[in-house]
């Protein structure tokens, strides 16, 4: 058990690159909402949302950087959350 | 031998004194009793809510209650079991005191959290009672389906914010266990070192965590409907109010495990020390721990098989409850095959436990008969469940409490109690068990539905017998819990191991010490090794 | 005793206390999912009416707040004390134009005649219904959740003006930092789902 925090960083710059990666994505997601692909449009909308959420999660967050620990549960909630939508449309979609 | 201050005349912080060394502890142990005692008021109201309702129906027509009151009363009676008393129960009295104890620790993680988490339980029940007047106690079952919830003028959206926020002591309980845990343990203690009932609060915990905001989010939106009418669950204006049910069972079946799973715990401690012999299959069990606490948050709608629900839907939730019901059977083989061949000790918490084992086992096995659709359909909303879940439920986690009870309460208090009492009491409260409640699953097959106040004639002798069960049943109960104090007049003279066990509670004085231990304990690299345990009890002429 | 020196177990804490969030708002995402599927059409009409600037506008604004916290957060451990401190107060400043923003897209709708159990959306069709019901109690929520977030970043402001947050001990900072980013975490998910969907 540490005494001291174990000192880990991003350099500004780092974190800077990720806000204009952040914006460029949330830019990306907005032209793509102008295209009509149907069903498609959510589907997209989400992957990139999830790839936004990634970049403020592995950097902003730093679980980059954390054990397995948190990594895993961080997992199992996503998987909770994802059963829980999912399996609901057991029910939703077949009616 | 040595005589260690007890954590009662210590309080932590020091500067308190008398009432406030409890009102502000940051001791897990005074925590623990506190939570005792808050929770035996609860479930002693609850219980005779429960016989008032018996009563009810032991004679056809309206007995004392009418209907509406009737209503309210097995509202009231389902809140207060279920929020007040069985989901919190063991995790907060013995897991709080025991926890930290058994892992070689001096307290939980987040001590003030913890206090937190007990203001947050009685600010819980403080509402619930703020409920029972001006417009009444709700009169929806403790379910609180939709549409009748929303548009119904009884007190609803008070009792639910009660069920909210004793929600939120569960949620910081499960996370205060969790960081204990992965946080505090002995440097000796690895993960295949802790102790089954850690174990099963680990697991417990992680439930408790992840499944309560699902029923946060449900109540508030209970709330919401009931004052803005967004129409979230309200077919003429969009809504469907079968989703009102997958998210409120989302939440209540795995709670059903958040239930049971600290239950099974003690279990697994009594056992192996009441048979002077390791638990059978340690890993398995934890396995299992783990295994029920995940596959049970996959089986939510097997509650909602006649709601409208489709054909799809109810064939995969069936057969997912099925896979559910194999490692809680793991568990039962597993203390039934610790019995055999071993040393047989018996005393109140053995028998407590046995009383589980067989009382579980019903109670799972009927459990089968609602998972498969097909028997679900005519049984359900019948007596049938009610029997159900209070075979797992009572005699489940119920007994489960009782034998914890007895198992530590010469740890925590320092004094022994009568065992002949503690027997009777099991003998009635068991006997009246059976009583009350076999009668049941046999209305619900002959069609009696359920939170009914009133039945059809071919219904009233089981009905009358049910009520003959729940008066020796409610005496057991009574003559239990005075057994229990009365033992609180002796002096505290009982030894740091009573029973023979391994685990590390039982190397420290009873009761402990404010920071738990006076020298470093021994943490076995087996937890439930009991060569040394036989040695010193075939050296001494007579146990103890 | 135990957490004083425990760091890592402080955060794992509220890393705990974090999934419970994400799960809270997982029930109100049940609901979307459901009714988006049944009323996708009902919710693309939704989403026109929601004005996309304020939509777009309120997303970057996270994005930077989130950027900002992060960045005073390395500060601190640089022990560039004033970084550290314009972090905080960039990001509280974002909160508070986020907040805002909300409420005059809210008082927007709600001039239109677009709020819950209004007659607008009784007469209109059930799937806008649905679309703004879901609209106002998950921003509303969320809306809760900045304002919890900004306390937290406030608390931790004033404590790093004190010097009670220091490099040694900036636990307070990191977990009102985690936060933070979690209530823009959920952020970037609402924003598609009602702002994007046409």
């Amino acid at each position: 058990m540490e005494n001291t925090h174990a000192l880990h960083y991003f350099e500004y710059k780092t974190l800077f690159i990720i806000l204009l990666t952040l914006m460029g994505l949330t830019g990306i997601t907005v032209a793509v909402s102008y295209l009509d692909l149907g069903a498609l449009n959510v589907w997209i909308a989400l992957v990139i949302a999830s790839i936004k959420g990634s970049f403020v999660l592995l950097f902003f967050m730093h679980m980059k950087h954390e054990g397995k620990v948190l990594v895993f549960s961080f997992l199992g909630t996503v998987f909770f959350l994802g059963i829980m939508i999912s399996f609901t449309f057991w029910d939703v979609a077949f009616r | 031998m040595e005589v260690v201050t007890s954590f009662f005349e210590t309080p932590y912080p020091s500067r308190y004194k008398g009432i406030w060394s409890w009102l502000l502890t940051k001791d897990h142990k005074r925590i623990g009793i506190m939570y005792l005692f808050s929770i035996l008021f609860w479930f002693l109201l609850a219980v005779l809510l429960g016989g008032l309702l018996r009563l009810e129906l032991m004679f056809p027509g309206k007995t004392i209650l009418n209907a509406e009151m009737y209503n309210s009363v097995f509202t009231l009676h389902g809140v207060i079991m279920i929020f007040l008393f069985i989901i919190p129960a063991i995790p907060a009295v013995f897991g709080n005191f025991f926890l930290p104890i058994q892992i070689g620790t001096d307290d939980v993680f987040f001590p003030k959290l913890n206090l937190l988490s007990w203001y947050l339980y009685m600010a819980g029940g403080v509402i619930a009672i703020a409920s029972l007047f001006s417009d009444g106690f709700p009169d929806t079952g403790w379910t609180f389906y939709v549409p009748f919830s929303i548009s119904t003028h009884t007190n609803v959206s008070t009792a639910v914010f009660a069920a909210f926020v004793l929600g939120m002591a569960s949620m910081l309980t499960g996370l205060n266990f969790i960081t204990t845990i992965h946080r505090m343990r002995d440097k000796q203690m690895g993960w295949m070192q802790i102790p089954l009932f850690t174990w099963t609060l680990y697991a417990t915990s992680w439930v408790q965590l992840l499944a309560t905001p699902v029923v946060s989010i449900t109540l508030l939106l209970v709330i919401i409907e009931r004052y803005v009418s967004v129409g979230l669950f309200d077919p003429s204006r969009g809504g469907d109010p079968i989703l009102y049910q997958h998210l409120f069972w989302m939440y209540s079946h795995p709670a059903v495990y958040i239930m049971i799973l600290p239950g099974m715990g003690v279990i697994s401690e009594i056992i192996p020390v009441f048979s002077r012999k390791s638990i059978f299959g340690y890993k398995a069990i934890v396995a299992s721990s783990m295994a029920i606490a995940i596959a049970g948050s996959l089986v939510w709608a097997h509650h909602m098989y006649t709601s409208g629900m489709s054909d799809t839907a109810i064939f995969v939730f069936s057969l997912l409850t099925f896979v559910v019901a194999i490692p809680s059977a793991i568990k039962v083989f597993s203390w039934v095959s610790t019995l055999y061949k071993g040393s047989i000790q018996m005393a109140p918490p053995l028998f407590f436990a046995l009383c589980f084992i067989y009382l579980f086992s019903v109670g799972g096995l009927t459990g089968l008969v609602l998972g498969a659709a097909g028997t679900d359909i005519h049984v359900h909303d019948t007596h049938f469940v009610v029997a159900h879940f209070h075979f797992t439920m009572f005699g489940g986690t119920g007994f489960a409490f009782f034998a914890a009870l007895h198992y530590w309460w010469p740890k925590m208090f320092g004094r022994m109690y009568d065992f002949k009492k503690a027997y009777i009491s099991a003998i009635l409260v068991t006997g009246g068990f059976m009583f009350h409640y076999v009668p049941m699953f046999i209305l619900g097959l002959q069609g009696m539905p359920r939170r009914y106040f009133d039945y059809l004639p071919q219904y009233a002798t089981g009905n009358f017998f049910a009520g003959f069960g729940a008066a020796f049943m409610i005496i057991g109960i009574f003559l239990m819990m005075i057994n229990l104090v009365l033992s609180l007049r002796k002096p505290m003279d009982a030894s740091s191991d009573p029973w023979g066990g391994t685990t590390l509670e039982w190397q420290t004085a009873s009761p402990p010490p404010l920071h738990n231990f006076m020298t470093e304990p021994v943490v076995l690299d087996y937890p439930y090794d009991f060569t040394g345990v036989v040695e010193k009890y075939s050296s001494d002429d007579k146990g103890e | 005793m135990s957490s004083h020196s425990d760091a890592s177990g402080k955060k794992l804490g509220m890393w705990l206390f974090l999934y419970t969030e994400i799960i809270l708002f997982g029930g109100l995402f049940v609901l979307y999912a459901v009714y988006f599927a049944r009323y996708t059409s009902d919710f693309a009409e939704g989403g026109k009416e929601l004005n996309r600037l304020f939509g777009v506008m309120n997303t970057i604004i996270l994005l930077v707040s989130s950027f900002a916290v992060a960045a005073s957060i390395t500060a601190i451990q640089k022990k560039e004390k004033k970084i550290a401190m314009a972090g905080l107060v960039s990001a509280l400043a974002c909160g508070l134009i986020f907040l805002i923003n909300k409420y005059f897209e809210w008082s927007h709708k709600i001039h239109l005649g677009i709020f819950p159990n209004s007659e607008k959306l009784m007469d209109g069709p059930q799937g806008q219904n649905m679309f703004f019901g879901l609209y106002y109690v998950i921003t509303g929520l969320h809306g809760v959740h900045i304002i919890i977030g900004m306390t937290l970043l406030f608390v931790s402001l004033v404590r790093v003006k004190k010097d009670r947050v220091t490099h040694k001990n900036f636990t307070l900072l990191e977990n009102s930092g985690l936060y933070w980013h979690l209530v823009d975490l959920i952020w970037i998910f609402i924003f598609p789902l009602f702002y994007l969907v046409i």
